[in-house]
């Protein structure tokens, strides 16, 4: 082999040494901002119960809305350092699928509740998943500012959804809202037991 | 050099490259393994036997003979009353004569899309209802080892919803005469079905 091929072929051959790509940013990461806005889309235990708070808020109105706006990213965050301080989510198995079957339940059941209620109910949530999402970045040794990432993009997703319930007129289309939240409620219960029957 | 032997050492280069690349390793490129196949699983489920399918989609015709409120009723208790059967199977809690069950839906929501019957919002909705737990109970349990959980249930609860969409509207035929007269051919033709399907669970 000429010298011009061996240098060829040793090139060829560093270049397709073979090692893991890390294609997917799912080990590599965004960034701690960013990896906390793509966590939110990209993990349904988190996004169906945001998604149905959304949905129940602005089934109660403007004014329900707009607490839920601010009360659900605020509790999460608060709940996300709580958990992240903590380190740990020592909660029993299916708390998170109670929360979204709870949630879309009264979506499905459509009965008027006070914006006071509606407040109770995102802050809980907010802080019982910020708590376990804080934990979890914690456990995972990443860095906490994950968190704001979660949060804004909770804050538009409760923004766009309950503005969009809010403005709905025909009745049809409350129905299908409605529908939307017994289908979560449906995913609540059997996530809830997987988690049971998991656990026992 | 010779042209013979530029030509060897190429030959050697391309047996050198050919080993590296194929004792390459996999790059696991997707580390959650397993999430879109529960999804795509759960999705498939309910459309995977002829029984699930027909009744499902009868839920949604009957509803639309029924007008409001029955129309939405129907489908939003449908899937929660489903998720309860599924639930009982993930405990492991046994619910005998599933497939009877299954069958039978067919066989009542055929006969009561047939004669358009309207009982009481109440009684409908507990028709539907007690029929949804034997189709939740024999999906509930069935995810492949190694997928998700909870996409599984996310794809199941997605395609039922799917499929009473449908029937609704299929059943917006209804507003016509000829659409009554197909609605109700629809119904005798899923409740022949349904003894179909119970003569077969029961040789």
């Amino acid at each position: 082999m000429t010298r011009r091929g061996l240098i060829v072929a040793a090139g060829a051959a560093l270049a397709l040494w073979p090692a893991s790509a890390h294609a997917h940013l799912v080990t590599t990461g965004l960034g701690p901002l960013y990896d906390g806005i793509s966590h939110l889309f990209l993990t349904f235990d988190d996004l169906l119960p945001v998604v149905a708070m959304a949905l129940l808020a602005g089934l109660n109105g403007a004014k329900a809305g707009r607490r839920a706006l601010f009360a659900l990213p605020t509790a999460w965050l608060a709940g996300g350092v709580g958990g992240y301080l903590a380190g740990s989510a020592p909660l029993p198995a299916g708390v998170t699928a109670a929360s979204f079957l709870v949630i879309g339940v009264l979506t499905a059941a459509d009965r008027r509740l006070s914006p006071t209620v509606v407040t109770a109910l995102a802050t809980g949530l907010g802080l019982l998943h910020g708590w376990l999402n804080g934990a979890g970045i914690a456990a995972a040794g990443r860095e906490a500012s994950g968190l704001i990432g979660i949060g804004g993009a909770i804050f538009v997703l409760v923004a766009v959804g309950a503005a969009l319930v809010v403005s709905l007129r025909r009745p049809w289309m409350r129905i299908a809202v409605r529908v939307a939240g017994s289908w979560i409620a449906a995913i609540g219960l059997l996530l809830l037991g997987w988690a049971l029957r998991g656990s026992s | 050099m010779s042209d013979r032997s530029a030509a060897g050492s190429w030959r050697e280069a391309i047996v050198v490259l050919t080993v590296l690349l194929a004792s390459a390793s996999p790059a696991f490129a997707h580390t959650q393994q397993g999430q879109a196949a529960g999804f795509l699983t759960g999705l498939r489920h309910p459309t995977s036997g002829l029984d699930h399918v027909l009744a499902m989609i009868c839920v949604g015709l009957w509803g639309a003979q029924l007008g409001a409120p029955a129309i939405w009723l129907l489908p939003v208790t449908f899937p929660m009353v489903m998720a309860i059967g599924g639930f009982f199977a993930l405990l492991g809690m046994p619910l005998p004569g599933v497939e009877l069950g299954i069958a039978a839906s067919a066989i009542l929501l055929g006969l009561m899309v047939a004669r358009e019957a309207r009982p009481p919002l109440w009684l409908a909705a507990a028709i539907v209802a007690f029929f949804a737990v034997f189709h939740g109970h024999a999906h509930g349990a069935e995810l492949p080892a190694g997928q998700s959980g909870l996409l599984y249930s996310v794809g199941f609860v997605m395609a039922t919803g799917c499929l009473h969409a449908s029937g609704i509207a299929i059943g917006l035929v209804h507003r016509w005469e000829w659409g009554k007269v197909v609605l109700r051919a629809a119904g005798v033709v899923v409740a022949a079905a349904g003894v179909y399907f119970l003569w077969s669970a029961l040789a």
